[in-house]
C-alpha cells in the first residue's frame, strides 16, 4: 500500500503544480508541504468519509485551518467524487467553487478557513460535541506552524488537554516558514512536541515527507483513545520539490515562473 | 407586578427549564457566573462547560458545538464577548452561518454603564455598532427581566448567531408581562403621546419614561421600547411613529457611531420621512470619572436631566 500511496503523493504533487500553473493566485509553497498528510487521510483511508454525501453524520471531521495551504486537496477531492473534476479548470474564476482560499461551499470543507488560528478551537468544540453526542468519530485539524503564533490556538490547546479530547488529532504541517521567513527567526516555537506534551497532549514528531511514517503514525494516533488529544508534528518542507521555492524563507509569496513549472511538468515542449 | 430580578437570571431560568426538555442545548461560559447558572452547571455537567477567561475560545468552542447540532448559549461580560473575540464572531459565526446551519446565542452582560465603578474596560458603548456591522447576526436588547426571559423563544427557534444585550444591574420592571404582539414586532409602546416620540433601548427606556413624565406638564411624549434591534417590524414601527412632530432615539452607547441612532436614521431615510430626528447617546470618548450611574450618565450626555434639557431645547428650535 505504501508504494501506492507514494504514487498518489507524486500524482497530487504534479496536479497541484498544474493548478498553480493555471491559477497563480493560489498559494503553492504551503500547499506542497502537507501532501503526505492529505494522501494518508484520503487514499490511506484514515479518514472515514462519504464523498457522495460529504456531511454524512458518520464521517470523521476534517478541519483545514491553514486553508490557503491546502490547494493540494482540490485534486484529491475531485478524484474521489466530492465535486465535478471540471471545477479544477475554473479555479479562482467566476462561477467556480474553488477559490484561492477554500471555503465551505466546497464539498469536503467544513469551516471557513484562511484567517489563521480559528480551526483548532472550532475543532475542539466539534470534538466535545461528538463526545457529548456519544459519537466515536475522530476530528482532524490541519494547522501550520506559523499559525501556532496565534494565541487562540493555545486557548484551544489548553482546553482540549484539560477536557481529554482524545478524539481530536492536530496535524501540524511544520514547514518552519511563515510569510516573512523562518518561524525560528520570527518568534521561535521549536520543541513543539515538548510544548504540546506539557499541555497534556499525546504528541509525536514525524518526517512529513515519509508517506509510510505519516500514514502509520496518524493511523496509530487515531485509534488510540488514552484520554489525551493527539498532535502529530510533521516536519515538512515548504515548496517541496520545486527548485527556487523549496525551503526558501519567502516561499509563501514567491510564485515560480510558468516556464519553470512547464519544465518540471514536462509540458514545456507541448 | 413581580419582584424584579437580574435580566441574566430571568433568561437563565428559562434556559434551565429548556435544558430539562431539550438535550440539544449546551451552555458555555467564559468563567462568568450567576446564582441561576449554579443550578445549570450542577444539573447538567455534561452540557455545561467553562472555557476559562478565554473569549476567543468561548466562541470557537461554541461554533464547533453548534456544527454538531447543539443549540448553544455563550455567556460572558458584554464588552469581552463582543470585542475580545470580534474576528471569531465574524469568521466562525457570521461568515460560517452563511453556509452552515448553526445556532449560537451570545449573552452579553454589562450593557452601557451598568458596571458602574469598574470603569471603561467593563463598560460597553460600542457593542450595538459592532454587532450590527455583522451580517447574519440578530441582536436583542432588553429593558427589564420580562423581555430578557422572552428571548428564550428567539434563541431556541431562530437559527444563526444572536447577541443578547443585558444590563448587569437589576432594573425595575416596565410591564407586568410581555405583550405577545409586541414580542412579534420587536418593540412595545410603553407610553402614548402626540408631541414627539422617544425610541429607546435597554436602560435608556427607563430614562425615556422618566423624561416623558417630567415633560408631561407641557409636552406629551410617546415612548417606544425597542428590543429587537435587527429584526423589528419596520412598517409597524413607522406606523407607531406616524404623525409625530419630532423623533428622538436614546441609547446607552456612543452617539453617531452606527448604533440605535443609525438604525432609526436608516428607517426614516428609507421611508423618505423628513420629520426632525435627533439621536441621543454617549458622547464618544472614554472617562475614568467615578460616580453613580446617573451621575456618569449626566456627564456623557444621556442622564435624565441632560436628556430633558436637550429635548426642551430641540422643541424650541422646531
Amino acid at each position: 500500500m505504501e508504494n501506492d500511496l507514494q504514487t498518489k503523493v507524486d500524482w497530487v504533487w504534479r496536479e497541484t503544480l498544474k493548478i498553480h500553473r493555471s491559477a497563480p493566485e493560489t498559494r503553492i509553497a504551503s500547499s506542497l508541504s502537507p501532501i503526505e498528510i492529505f494522501v494518508s487521510l484520503f487514499y490511506g483511508k484514515l479518514l472515514t468519509c462519504y464523498p457522495e454525501n460529504p456531511r454524512h453524520d458518520d464521517r470523521d471531521r476534517l478541519i483545514i485551518s491553514k486553508g490557503h495551504g491546502s490547494i493540494s486537496l482540490y485534486p484529491i477531492l475531485a478524484d474521489l467524487g466530492y465535486f465535478d473534476p471540471k471545477e479544477l479548470d475554473r479555479i479562482c474564476q467566476k462561477g467556480g467553487i474553488l477559490g484561492g482560499i477554500p471555503d465551505p461551499i466546497i464539498p469536503g470543507y467544513e469551516t471557513v478557513n484562511g484567517s489563521l488560528g480559528h480551526g483548532l478551537g472550532v475543532s475542539a468544540g466539534v470534538a466535545l460535541g461528538l463526545k457529548s453526542r456519544g459519537k466515536d468519530n475522530s476530528v482532524f485539524v490541519l494547522c501550520g506552524d506559523g499559525e501556532l503564533h496565534e494565541g487562540a490556538c493555545w486557548e484551544a490547546i489548553m482546553f482540549a488537554g484539560h477536557h481529554r479530547l482524545d478524539n481530536m488529532n492536530l496535524l501540524v504541517d511544520n514547514n518552519s516558514i511563515a510569510m516573512l521567513g523562518f518561524t525560528a527567526d520570527i518568534v521561535n516555537h521549536d520543541s513543539l512536541v515538548d510544548r504540546l506534551s506539557s499541555f497534556g497532549w499525546d504528541t509525536i514528531e514525524v518526517d512529513g515527507h515519509n508517506i509510510h511514517e505519516v500514514h502509520e503514525t496518524i493511523s496509530d494516533k487515531k485509534s488510540t483513545r488514552n484520554g489525551k488529544p493527539k498532535a502529530i508534528i510533521a516536519r515538512t518542507l515548504k515548496g517541496r520539490g520545486v527548485p527556487g521555492l523549496e525551503n526558501q524563507p519567502l516561499s509563501h509569496i514567491i510564485n515560480p515562473k510558468p516556464e519553470t513549472l512547464d519544465i518540471i511538468l514536462g509540458t514545456d515542449h507541448e | 407586578m413581580s419582584k424584579p430580578i437580574a435580566m441574566r437570571d430571568a433568561l437563565l431560568k428559562e434556559i434551565l427549564e429548556a435544558m430539562r426538555q431539550d438535550e440539544s442545548i449546551f451552555f458555555v461560559t467564559a468563567d462568568f457566573g450567576s446564582p441561576v447558572l449554579d443550578y445549570i452547571r450542577d444539573e447538567f455537567p455534561l452540557r455545561f462547560v467553562n472555557v476559562g477567561v478565554a473569549e476567543q475560545n468561548l466562541i470557537n468552542i461554541s461554533s464547533g458545538l453548534a456544527l454538531e447540532g447543539f443549540k448553544v448559549f455563550s455567556y460572558a461580560i458584554a464588552p469581552f464577548i463582543t470585542m475580545r473575540c470580534f474576528e471569531q464572531l465574524r469568521v466562525n459565526l457570521a461568515l460560517l452561518s452563511e453556509v452552515r446551519d448553526i445556532n449560537v446565542n451570545l449573552i452579553g452582560v454589562g450593557a452601557g454603564y451598568s458596571y458602574v465603578v469598574s470603569g471603561p474596560t467593563h463598560q460597553c458603548y460600542e457593542d450595538i455598532t459592532l454587532i450590527r456591522s455583522l451580517p447574519n447576526f440578530k441582536m436583542y436588547s432588553s429593558s427589564d427581566h420580562h423581555i430578557a426571559a422572552s428571548f428564550i423563544d428567539n434563541c431556541l427557534e431562530e437559527s444563526g448567531p444572536k447577541y443578547l444585550r443585558f444590563d448587569a444591574q437589576v432594573l425595575p420592571e416596565l410591564r407586568a408581562a410581555p405583550d405577545k404582539a409586541s414580542l412579534v414586532q420587536g418593540f412595545e409602546v410603553l407610553r402614548d403621546g402626540n408631541d414627539g416620540v422617544m425610541i429607546s433601548t435597554g436602560y435608556m427606556t427607563h430614562t425615556a419614561l422618566q423624561a416623558a413624565e417630567e415633560l408631561a406638564f407641557s409636552n406629551n411624549f410617546k415612548v417606544i421600547d425597542l428590543f429587537n434591534l435587527t429584526g423589528f417590524d419596520q412598517s409597524a414601527l413607522l406606523k407607531a411613529i406616524d404623525g409625530q412632530p419630532v423623533i428622538f432615539s436614546l441609547e446607552e452607547g456612543f452617539s453617531d457611531r452606527g448604533g440605535v441612532d443609525a438604525i432609526i436614521g436608516s428607517l426614516l431615510k428609507n421611508a423618505n420621512i423628513s420629520v426632525p430626528f435627533k439621536g441621543i447617546g454617549v458622547k464618544p470618548g472614554y472617562s475614568f470619572e467615578l460616580g453613580n450611574r446617573q451621575e456618569l450618565h449626566e456627564q456623557v450626555g444621556i442622564g435624565r436631566n441632560t436628556v430633558i434639557a436637550y429635548i426642551k431645547e430641540t422643541l424650541k428650535s422646531l
